[in-house]
């Protein structure tokens, strides 16, 4: 029998929660208040009187229809499940293809491909350190390595997700071996992660490479080559994980990262663009603490808010444009080192928060991520960890199964006031480009860092075997690394040698200069000369160098 | 011209190679500023002679190196570096994601200590502290 949502005021209610509070208070005594993480105030019970329902339609309503406060689909993940895309890459772009194959044999069909930092600083292996080389992440300089990456893998059955900041030279190696296989663009799938230059020049600084002017223009002109070109690709993932990383609590995340999106947008619609192509391809990616309501309620919020905005503020009418489509990644800043297993319990309750905040694809940390780059075995663990929730645990049987929750219901209409208060800030700073330039993101972010460190300095923030619950340890729980050996990557730099001197040289510099003069004509689109180059040979090196030197070398303003 | 030893503590906090996570060395710069020391920050990626020319300059006594990835690798070109340059008084610690195999060859390449993630405010400021009274000791005799 279903019951009917209790009406406020209900008779005999006022009388009877003052009964329990002055019971509650007799037991309690003077209690200090609880704040969570995003400085939101939590009450020890939440009842009718803080959500009734009433405003149902309009708050909640139903999935895949607006607010879509309960998830973006019809069937959420009753219907289909998220995506496990766990990321890889490491060593060789051979490494990184016997890797993918064991994946793929394992049943995978969305696949990440992690280059090596020297490639995010926007450097070739041989302009780097040689210590340094594949030891994060896959080393894939040219054509002939993103082909090696995916050798015997028929690319246009794939959907990739490339961390590949602008200007997207790895997505342009991948459409340079489509051609070379014959396949056409417009089967190529997958996402540019990593195309948020905003949360580089703010939070991860690695991935910031071309001045901040530069970087604008490059990726409305990547969005709009994405647009007319590659229909199968999503060529925006707006990065809130940098920020919360970074330090931001997890409402200043949201809100930086609705406000990132709004001005992605709003640069679009300058260009000319109509909302409605561009938006429904919007992706976002946020980081999953393991405060565990606080991120259910701050993705149901960010869903709500989103849909709310690009209906009003850019009058979208597709409801694909609505869709607030995620990727969660469980938060690698609660894992610690000590009694490092006791990660995978962590990893556990942060990806049940993902699930219950109704992503659309997950990656669940490894247990040994704070010791090192993960080993196979507890990349193995954190997939299982997935498997079992979904399976074992059966948490996807009910839409939104946290829906209806006084206290989740509260929480997410308390998480979307702070969430709308930061974008306000945001707003009145000019928007989140002129925010950024003069530092007002950063400072925020730096300040929340250093408090919440503060909170565990002090012991209020309990972290189980850092500042609670010790014990001696010998170390023995702790993974072997492996790395690649040096004379592997002299082999990788050998070929590196080789391909640069085997190339049409009258072809590359062409494209090269083509590129180069883009920089400066409005008229041109700088995306198609990136890719343009890429097909004619030009290394992922020669090709950022040499838009750093037209656009000026990313540096990221850094503030303590 | 020298600091005297009465004098704050002057930290050096940077990051070599190509990493740029920098969270972990945003937090440590502050708590060393707020425990009253002169501290001297840079953005992530410094090359190892520019390091070395900023210790040069700035007269530190002890140099913090945060790694998040394997740019920890580097820092006994680093100790070299300053050893070559006359700086091999000035005490260098790393701090971040370092695997234990990794920490007993950077002790060995002359790094002072190693603090891993979970390492209290209050360790790290009195270490450092303790570290730059013994590198100015260090340079007197």
């Amino acid at each position: 029998m279903s019951q009917r949502p209790v009406q406020i005021p209900l008779p005999g209610f006022e009388a009877a929660r003052a009964r329990w509070q002055d019971t509650y208070n007799q037991q309690m005594g003077e209690e200090k208040v609880r704040r969570n993480r995003s400085g939101v105030e939590i009450r020890a019970l939440y009842t009718p009187g803080d959500w009734s329902g009433e405003r149902y339609l309009e708050d909640l309503g139903f999935p895949g229809e607006a607010p879509m406060t309960r998830g973006i689909y019809p069937s959420m993940h009753r219907g289909r499940t998220w995506s496990q895309r766990q990321l890889i890459g490491l060593g060789t772009p051979e490494d990184y293809n016997a890797r993918l194959a064991r994946i793929l044999d394992a049943g995978g069909s969305a696949v990440s491909l992690i280059p090596c930092n020297s490639v995010y600083r926007g450097f070739d292996a041989d302009e780097v350190d040689a210590l340094l080389l594949g030891t994060c992440g896959a080393v894939v300089n040219t054509v002939d390595d993103m082909d090696t990456c995916f050798e015997g893998v028929d690319v246009a059955a794939l959907s990739t997700a490339m961390n590949d900041p602008l200007p997207f030279t790895l997505l342009a190696l991948l459409l340079a071996v489509a051609k070379r296989r014959g396949i056409p663009w417009d089967k190529v799938t997958g996402t540019s992660n990593q195309s948020d230059y905003i949360s580089h020049f703010v939070a991860n600084h690695m991935f910031f490479r071309i001045a901040l002017p530069g970087s604008r223009r490059v990726l409305v002109d990547h969005i709009d080559f994405a647009s007319r070109r590659l229909p199968g690709w999503n060529p925006l993932s707006v990065v809130g994980q940098h920020m919360q990383q970074g330090g931001a609590t997890p409402a200043e995340a949201m809100g930086l990262t609705l406000s990132t999106a709004v001005q992605y947008a709003e640069d679009c619609i300058a260009r000319g663009m109509d909302p409605d192509t561009f938006l429904p391809r919007f992706t976002f990616f946020f980081d999953i603490s393991i405060s565990f309501f606080e991120e259910v309620a701050k993705m149901r919020a960010g869903r709500r808010i989103w849909c709310r905005l690009v209906r009003e503020r850019f009058g979208a009418q597709d409801p694909r444009s609505w869709r607030f489509k995620f990727h969660g990644q469980t938060s690698g800043v609660d894992l610690t080192r000590q009694q490092p297993l006791n990660n995978i319990a962590r990893v556990t309750a942060q990806a049940m928060a993902g699930i219950f905040g109704g992503l659309q694809s997950l990656h669940t940390d490894s247990h040994d991520e704070v010791l090192s780059v993960p080993t196979e075995d507890a990349a193995r663990i954190a997939i299982s960890t997935q498997n079992i929730l979904r399976e074992e645990a059966h948490l996807v049987d009910v839409i939104d199964p946290l829906g209806g929750s006084y206290y989740v219901e509260k929480l997410t209409d308390d998480m979307e006031e702070e969430i709308l208060s930061v974008m306000k800030r945001v707003d009145d700073a000019g928007g989140m480009y002129r925010a950024v330039e003069s530092g007002m993101v950063q400072s925020m972010i730096g300040a929340s860092a250093l408090a919440f460190q503060e909170k565990i300095e002090s012991g209020e923030q309990t972290v189980v075997g850092v500042n609670a619950y010790r014990v001696e340890e010998d170390g023995s729980s702790r993974g072997a690394l492996s790395r690649p050996l040096p004379e592997v990557m002299q082999t990788q730099l050998d070929r590196l040698a080789r391909y640069k001197a085997s190339r049409e040289m009258a072809a590359v510099n062409a494209a090269l200069d083509a590129l180069a003069r883009s920089a400066h004509d409005d008229g041109e689109n700088v995306y198609e000369k990136v890719v343009d180059a890429a097909v004619a040979g030009a290394t992922h090196g020669e090709i950022v160098a040499r838009l750093r030197e037209e656009m000026g070398f990313g540096e990221p303003l850094v503030q303590v | 011209m020298t600091t005297p030893r009465e004098e704050p503590a002057r930290v050096l906090v940077t990051k070599l190679g190509l990493d740029g996570h920098d969270r972990g060395s945003r937090v440590v710069a502050a708590f060393l500023r707020d425990a009253g020391m002169e501290v001297i920050y840079t953005s992530p990626w410094q090359e190892i002679a520019a390091v070395v020319q900023l210790a040069l300059q700035e007269d530190v006594d002890v140099i913090g190196i945060s790694s998040l990835a394997t740019d920890h690798l580097l820092v006994p070109k680093l100790t070299m570096a300053l050893a070559e340059a006359g700086l091999g008084h000035v005490r260098v610690v790393v701090g971040g994601i370092v695997p234990d195999e990794d920490e007993s060859m950077l002790l060995d390449a002359g790094v002072s200590r190693v603090f891993h993630p979970g390492s209290t405010r209050e360790e790290i400021t009195t270490k450092v502290d303790e570290l730059a009274r013994r590198a100015r000791d260090r340079r007197m005799s």
